[in-house]
């Protein structure tokens, strides 16, 4: 669309950030480069906003009815006439709004890190990995076609695993880097295969086309099956799959909280803010085939979902480091905007949608403050674990401040931004699936009481840090009091007549029958945590004990670690892995180190020929050229 | 066509003169000789060519051209040789093939 190709340059300027930063790594100094990033991210979030805000508020809309637009558009490969592979800029609601999450939560990020690195050996090359996350990121919503998406998928992946593993001697990062690569890698193999089936079903990679009510996805659903399932229904589950890969949902969640290795901003814009929502994103994407041609998909996203709100929550109420409690918080979220995708409908019934974008959108505030905040306080105290943390409120006045607003948010408490959003996923679930609603309100319980535990802990109880931990400085401040700012008024956003699933106005009013209920259990678990966890004492070692197993096995994250590694080193190495090491060893080395010696046993037998007597040479020479001329002669 | 001597004497010539060559290259150690030898062989090679050319297409050149180069060339490997034989004689102090085995497994 003329007028709009500059899109284009949001992702684009932090790529040349990237390449300027990563080719001059060596003669830049580290406070150029990390100037370079800045400048570059907050350049394309002026231009994410003019663009977004000029959607939404100017020529987004045709007739109250928001249109998708392709700002930008590009063959990239041209494999046939009709097989091309298109590379551009898509707007509409949600990748508008997405673009101001991730350049708002990134340019944060950025300025945080400046504090929060400094003197870090790894400086530039810090800055160089995160432009180039934000690059791939904001590639990745921009993406006009499921091809473009998935190479922007792998790139984030890339990205994720570089700055996971920043700290490549420590290795404890390196195992954690290559196990957030290797999971996700998995399942983006379920996403390939989808997109494959997909597109090779309906003949185009192209959202536009896929998502049309009356295009070819959609209509076709009378068309093959395979066992019970329309095609469809198969390849939409096949790319769910890469999506909870990298969302993180229920059994491959197994690389997040270990992916907390990272440097902490690196967790709260990766691994909280922006990529992990990528799998929302993708359902979101792709939600009108879910939703008119999928249903069954649609119905394993909200149990999955749902699950795994539910499983990260009871984990996160034992885990004593503050960044895994924070990992797993993460996930019960998105397992939260997957529910609400899962229990949506289209159009008039698309309230789930709405609502799982709006705690998309308020989500990447409250927990990207989160994250920031742990970093600080980490910076402060040097140490994870919140045992030996306490009494930091005297200390570090602004953390504390920030951290309550974004502890209040996610509990759902009015008027945070949690609390809008939240209400909608649970009226959107009570309306259709009782129990999907009754596992919701649970987690909103428990939410606020593993949050407020990690608060007490932290900036109440007894202190136990030696000396006075001292404030941040005022570069790491001033973002957390930006995202504070977010988390108070992101939940005022009217999302309703933003971002829905058919672009028209959805009619909704806050459900007070919802929101009491749940306001009330998030001041339950409040008031349990602050029984349990303000002052010292012996409280929560007897709830613990009385627990018994639940509890361990709560300690221990369900065993799903284990399970996994009885699986790979037990099942697949004993099974699969030896026998085709026997087979690789013993037949196919065997063949090859077989030709090998009986080319030796022959030249053995046969090398006296060569005897250094010209003679002889000549010999075989005449006898060679006569028994030629015999053979030509009989030949003939 | 010369009168009287068929082609057949001449193959019979130059098949003697090609096998003396050929027994000489084989028996004999010096190098001298053997390349000597060698010059039985090619010249033999050089009378089949001729003899061919003269008795089956006396209308075509190709067999004496093909003379010619032999002789030439066997001229510049006389050369090439006995400069050969000259350097080894420098190095062993004899010209004995049998010396000459450096070369082997």
């Amino acid at each position: 669309m003329p007028g709009l190709e500059h899109t284009i340059l949001i992702p684009l300027i932090p790529f040349f950030a990237f390449l300027v930063i990563g080719l001059l790594n060596k003669t830049l100094s580290p406070k150029v480069a990390g100037m370079i990033g800045i400048t570059g991210i907050l350049a394309s979030t002026i231009l994410a906003y003019q663009v977004a805000l000029g959607y939404f508020f100017s020529f987004g809309q045709v007739d109250g009815v928001f249109q998708k637009i392709i700002a930008y558009k590009t063959s990239w490969l041209q494999f046939t006439d009709s097989l091309v592979i298109e590379m551009g800029a898509i707007l509409d609601p949600i990748s508008a709004m997405m673009l101001v999450v991730i350049t708002t939560v990134s340019s944060l990020v950025f300025i945080y890190s400046w504090g929060y690195m400094k003197g870090e050996s790894g400086f530039s090359r810090f800055y160089a990995f995160l432009s180039l996350f934000s690059f791939s990121m904001l590639g990745l919503v921009l993406a006009t076609n499921l091809f473009q998406m998935y190479m922007f998928w792998e790139l984030v992946g890339v990205s994720s695993y570089l700055l996971i593993g920043f700290y490549y001697d420590k290795a404890a990062a390196v195992a954690a880097s290559k196990k957030a690569f290797i999971v996700t890698r998995f399942a983006d193999l379920g996403f390939l295969i989808g997109i494959l089936l997909l597109s090779f079903h309906t003949g185009t990679f192209d959202f536009q086309l896929l998502t049309d009510p009356n295009g070819p996805a959609i209509t076709s659903v009378g068309g093959a099956t395979f066992m019970g399932l329309s095609v469809v229904s198969l390849s939409l589950l096949l790319i769910f799959i890469g999506g909870a890969g990298k969302s993180a949902m229920f059994p491959l969640h197994i690389w997040l909280p270990d992916a907390m290795e990272g440097p902490t901003p690196v967790s709260a814009l990766i691994h909280a803010a922006t990529m992990v929502v990528a799998g929302v994103y993708l359902v979101a994407r792709l939600f009108p085939v879910f939703a008119f041609a999928a249903p069954e998909a649609l119905e394993v996203v909200a149990y999955i979902g749902a699950f795994t709100a539910l499983f990260a929550a009871v984990v996160a109420c034992t885990q004593p480091d503050i960044k895994r409690v924070l990992a797993y918080s993460t996930m019960s979220q998105i397992g939260y905007m997957m529910l609400a995708l899962g229990v949506s409908g289209f159009g008039e019934d698309g309230l789930g949608y709405t609502a799982s974008m709006f705690h998309l959108f308020t989500h990447a505030f409250f927990k990207a403050l989160l994250f920031l905040g742990a970093g600080s306080i980490i910076h402060a105290v040097h140490t994870n674990d919140i045992f030996k943390m306490g009494g930091l409120r005297k200390f570090m006045p602004i953390t504390h401040i920030t951290f309550l607003i974004a502890c209040l948010a996610i509990a759902g408490i009015p008027p945070f931004a949690g609390f809008f959003s939240k209400d909608e996923i649970l009226a959107a679930a009570l309306v259709s699936n009782k129990l999907i609603f009754g596992v919701g309100f649970a987690v909103a319980g428990l939410t606020a009481f593993y949050m407020f535990r990690l608060y007490f802990m932290v900036f109440w109880n007894e202190a136990k840090i030696e000396g006075a931990p001292h404030e941040s400085p005022s570069v790491m401040t001033i973002p957390l009091i930006i995202l504070a700012i977010g988390s108070l008024v992101a939940g005022f956003v009217p999302f309703n007549e933003l971002v829905t699933s058919n672009g028209s106005l959805l009619a909704t009013e806050l459900h007070w029958e919802v929101a009491a209920p749940s306001v009330a259990i998030g001041l339950i678990g409040i008031v349990v945590a602050m029984v349990m966890y303000r002052k010292a004492s012996n409280l929560p070692s007897k709830l613990s004990s009385s627990l018994g197993g639940i509890y361990k096995a709560a300690y221990s994250k369900f065993y799903i670690d284990e399970v996994y590694m009885f699986v790979t080193k037990k099942v697949i190495f004993n099974l699969i892995s030896r026998p085709i090491a026997w087979f690789d060893r013993n037949i196919i080395d065997a063949f090859m180190d077989m030709t090998a010696k009986m080319t030796n046993l022959v030249s053995e037998g046969i090398k006296e020929m060569q005897s250094g007597q010209l003679h002889y040479y000549a010999i075989y020479f005449a006898s060679g050229a006569i028994l030629f001329v015999v053979l030509m002669l009989w030949m003939r | 066509m010369i009168e009287g001597v068929p082609l057949s004497h001449i193959l019979v010539v130059s098949s003697i003169m090609f096998f003396v060559g050929v027994y000489g290259f084989v028996t004999r150690k010096n190098l001298l000789t053997m390349l000597i030898s060698t010059e039985l062989i090619l010249n033999a090679v050089n009378i089949n060519f001729v003899a061919f050319n003269r008795y089956l297409y006396p209308d075509k050149m190709e067999g004496h051209f093909f003379s010619l180069f032999i002789i030439a060339i066997a001229a510049a490997e006389a050369a090439v040789a006995i400069a050969i034989f000259i350097s080894l004689y420098r190095n062993l102090k004899s010209i004995d093939v049998e010396d000459v085995d450096s070369l082997k497994h």
